[in-house]
């Protein structure tokens, strides 16, 4: 059984479909990449994903145990937190709050994990620091470090590098496909085709035409090889 | 000096003045903790917008001759916490939008309906008193103490218990909800909470100068301090300072106490920002 079966699966806002007849499956272990134009859906099928938003029709089936509550999460930067008075670790820390249940503090287990999260991230020397005044890159490592407080299997990451620049975009892979080789499952929404054909596994084209299929079959298609060049000019 | 603490010490023997200090001091706690949130998620003009309602509802309660208006105003300031709040995260009306139309309208339906139907004779005066606070901080029954001890000790509760998701959902609610909490649930209650704190500030400082208390301890405590717990107790403080320095500045120059209590505020929201500079060199001061 998969990981995640998305069947059928039709998108939108306000029953004006911008998806239909999607279907595709992620396993255990696996890196899928979801590229696409703007406005072709890539977002809404990650809130889809994440139950923050309903489908309009099909399903998704989570296999394998996996809970709704045991997907990590690493969201687009919002403009609430840019000036946000919060610690690193009180930002870490608030990724078991799906942990708490009916409790309403964090026991020790909690802190524990937040601090191994953080060891892990390699952000624990930052673990005072307020989130406001880091850099970008590392901004992006302790929301990681948060997302992995939440989850054991699967990570959403929603756009990780942009605004980063090259340099720390390459240090932020590295870093995801390194949880990836320690058993995580990795879904990652990007513009950059470039990275996504050099790290994951499967990949997921929505547009006007939908691919799903692995690396080597997105390059020997049709669709694949457009949407590289297009993407390759742009630069 | 001696004779400014002889003096003091005299308005302290008095049974009211200690009332004031008594509600000024809960109350300047409460509005602060949930300031910091209101700030936080950009909500600063909610404090404003219900406080108006709740100048609207009282009007209409003297209307009606009620002797208990609290029991009218509450209900109507919650509920109109809830639909402005809920509307600032729909989209057909704006936030910001739904807050000017709804404060405005209220403000103005309230002085119709007092100016229609006065029953008093002073109307301008009465109308000013609850736009500005006024003295009645300092004609306060016992029983009006105690519902807002009550009040207060629900909302500190509240908010230390439910301190961690507050902060959670404050700080990331897109990632609170993926991970299965109800952020909506929580943010109604907050949203009710918001609507109690303005009725009881309503006593203080007036419906006019409420943002006021709201906003102000949160942003001086922004200005210097960098984790949200620092943050949420100096605030506190900060407003108990403000509060209890303003009441007492009041009591001996003889000056409105609302307002008083509101510029002890903005003086120190000076210093903070001054220091902040200093302290953060311009950076931080860029950054917010």
């Amino acid at each position: 059984m998969s990981l995640i079966t998305v069947n059928n699966l039709t998108l939108g806002y306000n029953s004006t479909p911008i998806l239909t007849d999607l279907n595709f499956s992620v396993e255990e272990g696996d890196y899928l990449c979801i590229v696409g134009e703007n406005g072709s859906g890539k977002s809404t099928l990650m809130r889809t994903l994440l139950h923050l938003q309903k489908p309009l029709g099909g399903t998704i089936v989570f296999g394998d145990g996996l809970k709704q509550n045991e997907i990590g999460y690493l969201p687009q930067q919002t403009s609430i937190q840019k000036d946000f008075p919060a610690s690193v670790y009180e930002i870490v820390l608030s990724g078991c709050q799906s942990r708490l249940g009916w409790r309403l503090f964090y026991n020790r287990s909690d802190k524990e994990l937040a601090r191994r999260n953080m060891e892990r991230m390699n952000v624990l020397s930052l673990a005072k620091r307020s989130f406001r005044e880091l850099s970008g890159g590392q901004q992006q490592r302790v929301l990681l470090a948060r997302a992995l407080c939440s989850t054991q299997k699967v990570l959403l990451l929603d756009e990780p590098i942009s605004g980063l620049d090259p340099k720390v975009t390459a240090e932020m892979y590295e870093l995801i496909s390194t949880l990836n080789e320690e058993g995580i499952t990795i879904i990652v929404i990007s513009h950059d085709i470039g990275a996504a054909l050099t790290y994951s596994k499967h990949i997921l084209h929505l547009g006007k035409e939908t691919f799903f299929g692995t690396k080597k079959g997105y390059l020997s298609s049709p669709l694949g090889k457009l949407f590289v060049s297009q993407s390759k000019e742009d630069k | 000096m001696s004779e400014i603490f002889d003096k003091l010490q005299m308005y302290l023997s008095m049974p009211f003045v200690r009332y004031a200090i008594i509600v000024g001091v809960l109350i300047a706690l409460c509005s602060s903790l949930l300031g910091v949130t209101l700030v936080l998620k950009r909500f600063s003009f909610v404090g404003d917008g219900l406080s108006h309602v709740a100048f609207g509802a009282m009007c209409v309660a003297q209307v009606v001759g009620l002797s208990k208006n609290m029991f009218i105003i509450m209900p109507v300031t919650i509920i109109a916490a809830i639909l402005l709040l809920r509307v600032g995260q729909n989209t057909k009306v704006k936030g910001d939008a739904a807050i000017a139309m709804v404060s405005v309208a209220a403000l103005a339906f309230g002085y119709l309906i007092v100016n229609l139907f006065a029953n008093s004779a002073n109307v301008s005066g009465d109308v000013c008193s609850s736009l500005f606070g006024s003295y009645s901080i300092l004609t306060l029954k016992p029983e009006e103490v105690w519902t807002c001890v009550i009040l207060s000790v629900l909302v500190v509760l509240f908010f230390i218990l439910f301190y961690n998701r507050i902060f959670a959902i404050t700080f990331d609610e897109g990632f609170s909800r993926a991970v299965g909490v109800k952020a909506g649930l929580h943010n109604l209650i907050i949203a009710i909470v918001i609507a109690v704190i303005i009725v009881l500030a309503m006593n203080l400082v007036g419906s006019l100068l409420i943002s006021a208390l709201i906003v102000f301890p949160a942003l001086s405590a922004m200005r210097l301090f960098n984790s949200f717990k620092t943050v949420t107790i100096v605030s506190a403080i900060f407003s108990v300072v403000c509060a209890v320095t303003g009441l007492f500045a009041a009591i001996l120059l003889g000056t409105p106490v609302g307002a008083t209590i509101v510029a002890v505020d903005v003086i120190l929201f000076a210093i903070c920002f001054v220091i902040g500079i200093f302290k953060g060199g311009f950076k931080i001061a860029k950054a917010s």
